[in-house]
């Protein structure tokens, strides 16, 4: 098993996120989920849903 | 010399026989190239000569050649890390890997089938020797043949457990396989597309000793490779949502499989799971002992 790796966040709720991640802030959830989409491609990595109005995108 | 001609030329030629009905290219097409095939042949030569000697060997009281057999043994353990070396070193290059497991496997085999080369060139040229009869070693050389097909034919994952259709579905963002947990999908395009695209199998173990070997990361991980190789995968290096994935019911020790085939068809990815090999290294048998079974009812 590979070394899972957090490499961004993307999110909507500036509250819920922190800490020296890359954080990439949307103001609705379609920007949110075009930036994560890029974000994922670029990085070659998978967003997953943390179900508090961020996304996080993992390499795994 | 002349006495061993026929001996020793027809257990060389029943050892090649067998080593050449051994090396069948299937759909997973290993060895599927020529310079494989050359180089197993070539070993199998090898294999059968030392195997019809043997017995001429002793027959002249040279029982110094036996201490070649040891040499073979080594030189046959080398056929075994040839193939996993090779294998693991393309393994970077495959979407979805077949695993350590599978590979260790296919090397076993590798070097197993040369041993049973030896076997088959001995029996045949025993026959030989003793009656002098060239069609009955020929005989004895097909059925060792036949006969070590059968033994190396293994079981496959249709033999232990029941394969049966499963339906995908979401749970917020979890992708679900009838009720088995899979992976947390973020996209919501993604999911609508996984909807579509994408289907599921779930493999109950018919015993306790499927269930152990199921649960093996190794044979999970070869069930997803031969369902990619079978039905292809819409997988690429961006898109790594569509990597099949094998999990468990924690509580019933089912296996669920989710893909996205290139080929979008429940049917054949059904009989793609149930022909993936056991594999050795995952067989597991914990209904063997007391301990087991007590805990089986």
């Amino acid at each position: 098993m590979s070394a899972e790796e957090l490499m961004a966040v993307v999110t909507i709720n500036k509250d819920a996120v922190g800490g020296d991640v890359p954080i990439f802030f949307a103001k609705t959830d379609d920007e949110q989920a075009k930036i994560a989409t890029t974000l994922a491609k670029v990085l070659r990595g998978m967003v997953h849903d943390i179900g508090n109005g961020a996304y996080i995108i993992v390499r795994h | 010399m002349d006495e061993y001609g026929m001996t020793i030329g027809l257990g060389v030629l029943m050892g090649i026989l067998a080593r050449t009905y051994m090396l069948r290219s299937d759909y997973r097409q290993y060895p599927g190239y020529p310079h494989g095939f050359v180089t197993h042949l070539s070993l199998g030569f090898i294999a059968a000569a030392l195997g019809s000697v043997a017995l001429p060997a002793i027959a002249e009281k040279e029982f110094a050649a036996v201490t070649f057999l040891a040499l073979a043994g080594q030189q046959f353990r080398e056929v075994r890390n040839m193939e996993r070396e090779s294998l693991a070193a393309l393994e970077a290059a495959e979407l979805v890997p077949r695993g350590h497991d599978y590979i260790e496997g296919i090397a076993r085999v590798f070097e197993a089938r040369n041993y049973l080369v030896i076997l088959t060139a001995l029996a045949s040229s025993s026959a030989n020797y003793y009656t002098r009869r060239p069609l009955l070693s020929i005989f004895v050389g097909i059925v060792f043949t036949l006969l070590s097909g059968i033994l190396m034919g293994g079981r496959v994952i249709g033999n232990i457990a029941e394969v049966k259709a499963g339906k995908l579905s979401f749970k917020g963002a979890l992708l679900l396989v009838d009720e088995i947990d899979i992976m947390n999908i973020g996209l919501p395009g993604m999911r609508e597309k996984i909807l579509t695209d994408g289907l599921g199998v779930v493999i109950h173990p018919k015993d306790d000793n499927a269930r152990a070997t199921l649960h093996n990361m190794g044979q999970r991980q070869a069930i997803a490779h031969v369902a990619t190789t079978i039905l292809g995968t819409k997988k690429d290096v961006d898109t790594p949502e569509f990597t099949p994935m094998v999990r468990k019911n924690i509580d019933t020790g089912a296996i669920a499989l989710f893909c996205v085939p290139a080929e979008k068809d429940i049917d054949s990815l059904v009989a793609a799971v149930e022909r993936v090999p056991v594999l050795e290294s995952a067989r597991r048998a914990p209904l063997k002992t007391k301990a087991g079974k007590i805990a089986a009812d």
